[in-house]
């Protein structure tokens, strides 16, 4: 048996409040699979677990803040083959050995059967005494976007991470048929599973029958991404805003808007007459939903912000370099590998700049790394922090693993992910820590050089500026040319100019053949 | 795609980058004012932009026809004449 902690989401976290399970226990959870949600002091970030196995005792309610490290839930091992919910495999041959914890639980076909059967009644009380914290919330949960998000979510990129919560009754309650992957597919979606027949092994839902639902046909209410995401976090219903944008549109304002005609007058309010008020006050964590606001979070990202910048300036004693890179060949690159492809597969310069970056940092480790314990320890890998500017204030640095081996293309495809996650959604809890080197590009705030501030405990962040054309003298002859002015911010008690002076020779000299990129 | 007039080519101009802002405050935006760094697109929004907007006029938007949707005037522009050679 392992315990599940309080991640580490940043070398500036120390606590972390749990907002909210998406596992019970009994679940079975693979490595990976998302298991909470965290608030730091800068987003809610997902968190994963790192290993496989059942979720045993949950042991801090929704609305705890806690220290780093601390147990959150145990994650008993199984005996159980690693399979996901429904994917074919044998049920567990349990033996001489205990009972796994999930047969004990009156979960699986009994309880989804009574599911798909139930008439009235959408509650299966039978399956509500395991699981205490999490049922609370989700029970209490006001109700905020009861649509679904549409299958052609696709012309909306901007929908298909904000997260639906659980309805108030029925839905998460009755869908422990599911594994807890499926489930969170089936939340993202916006379908409900206690209307799905499971394929899967014992008519348990699989991740295809979610995929293939049709979501229910709940009429879609029309809402900017921003004013979604924005009442979920205020638990406004969105369906009771009434919307002053484009075609009644719901914006971010209409919805504080309604906030604030809730919290003066209960019953006046937008709110559904057929469901409880919003009670914020009663919440055992109303502290979680209060910390949630996006004014709160602009504020503690702030402080959040600058408290590590502040520690960076007094602790680390930055030297800083700056070089000019003509960008003929990555433009030429750049265009002939981006004529032949549709807008959705093209690339951007800052693609190759961040290869550049960190292919350079594989030529210098010695940027690369961490200051630890009054030493430099170098990082085994190279994973790239990248600064995302948020349009409400702030920035997150969220993280591209191992960004040195990936092709240009599989890195401009995780930069969008990431950039728009960032912006618009959750981030995962792998994709915040880690960070060996910063990257920060500030060119499309149209400045030429940034000069940044290393992120303790790295010891140097990268930056590039705007591509630019500049008359530009080559072989005796005076041309006009796309340039970048590439600086390095460099931690002095780990290295000296001379190692930063050769990384960024090295950026320029990768960015001279962009095809080996 | 039918050829578009002035009107509906803005209109689907600023409906996607409200797809990609959706806070874009339009009226802070003169015809002539550079719309990326008015409404802060970076240039992975401005890529997000001329994916929407190919698909949606159903038109080739390339790399070379960037500089010709630097405002909201000269886009729309541009989207009426690509929109009106096809027919």
């Amino acid at each position: 048996m392992t315990a599940f902690t309080m991640p580490s989401l940043g070398a500036d976290m120390d606590e972390g409040l749990l907002q909210e399970w998406l596992v019970s226990p009994g679940d079975r959870v693979h490595k990976g699979d998302v298991m909470a949600v965290v608030e730091t002091d800068k987003a809610a970030i997902e968190v994963e677990c790192f290993e496989s196995g059942t979720v045993g005792r949950l042991l801090v309610e929704p609305g705890t803040r806690v220290p780093v490290g601390t147990p959150l839930a145990l994650i008993e091992d199984q005996a159980v083959p690693d399979v996901r919910a429904g994917v074919s495999g044998g049920p567990v041959t349990a033996g001489a050995e205990r009972v796994p914890a999930w047969s004990a639980e009156p979960t699986g076909e009994a309880v989804l059967n009574k599911a798909l059967t139930r008439a009235a009644a959408d509650q299966a009380p039978a399956a509500r005494h395991q699981r205490p914290a999490p049922r609370k919330k989700a029970a209490r949960k006001p109700e905020a976007t009861p649509e679904p998000a549409l299958a052609a979510s696709r012309k909306e990129p901007t929908d298909e991470h904000v997260p639906a919560p659980p309805k108030p009754s029925g839905g998460a309650d009755s869908v422990i048929g599911a594994g807890p992957l499926v489930r969170h597919l089936a939340v993202l979606r916006g379908v409900d599973l206690t209307t799905l027949h499971g394929t899967g092994r014992g008519g348990r839902i699989t991740r295809a029958d979610v995929e293939h639902a049709q979501p229910p046909l709940a009429p879609r209410v029309r809402a900017t991404p921003y004013a979604r995401r924005l009442a979920q976090d205020l638990g406004v219903d969105l369906a009771a805003v009434r919307g002053t944008g484009d075609g009644g549109a719901v914006r971010a304002a209409d919805v504080r808007t309604a906030m604030r005609t809730l919290a003066g007058g209960r019953g006046s309010g937008p709110e559904r007459p057929d469901r409880g008020p919003l009670n914020g006050d009663q919440h055992p964590d109303a502290a979680a939903r209060r910390d949630s606001r996006p004014e709160d979070r602009t504020d503690t990202m702030r402080r959040a912000i600058a408290d590590l910048m502040s520690r960076s300036k007094r602790e680390i004693p930055h030297y800083y370099l700056s070089t000019t890179i003509d960008l003929t060949a990555a433009d030429d690159w750049l265009r002939r590998v981006n004529r032949a492809r549709t807008p959705a597969d093209r690339l951007v310069p800052a693609a190759l700049l961040l290869k550049a970056a960190a292919v350079a940092a594989r030529e210098v480790p010695a940027l690369n790394g961490y200051w630890q314990n009054g030493g430099f320890v170098p990082a085994s890998e190279i994973n790239v922090g990248i600064a995302v500017s948020l349009r409400q204030g702030g920035l997150l640095a969220p993280v591209i693993h191992n960004a040195d081996t990936l092709p240009p293309d599989a890195l401009m495809t995780r930069l969008k992910e990431l950039v728009q996650r960032a912006r618009r959604g959750r981030l995962r809890g792998s994709e915040m820590a880690g960070a060996t080197l910063t990257v920060t590009s500030l060119g499309d705030q149209g400045v030429e050089a940034v000069f940044g501030v290393i992120h303790p405990p790295q010891v140097a962040l990268v930056g590039f500026g705007a591509v630019v054309e500049r008359p530009w003298a080559a072989g005796g002859m005076l041309g006009v040319r796309p340039v970048v002015t590439a600086t390095l911010a460099a931690d002095h008690r780990a290295t000296d100019g001379a190692v930063g002076a050769r990384y960024l020779t090295a950026v320029d000299r990768l960015l001279q053949r962009p095809e080996e990129l | 795609m039918k050829p578009l007039n002035d009107a509906e080519a803005l209109s689907l101009i600023k409906e996607s980058i409200t797809q990609i802002i959706p806070d874009a405050d339009f009226t802070l935006v003169e015809p002539d004012d550079k719309f990326r760094d008015v409404l802060e697109l970076d240039s992975l929004d401005f890529l997000s932009l001329v994916e929407l907007l190919s698909e949606r006029v159903g038109v080739r938007i390339g790399e070379e026809d960037y500089p010709d949707l630097t405002t909201l005037s000269d886009t729309t522009r541009f989207l009426v004449e690509r929109t009106g050679q096809g027919s």
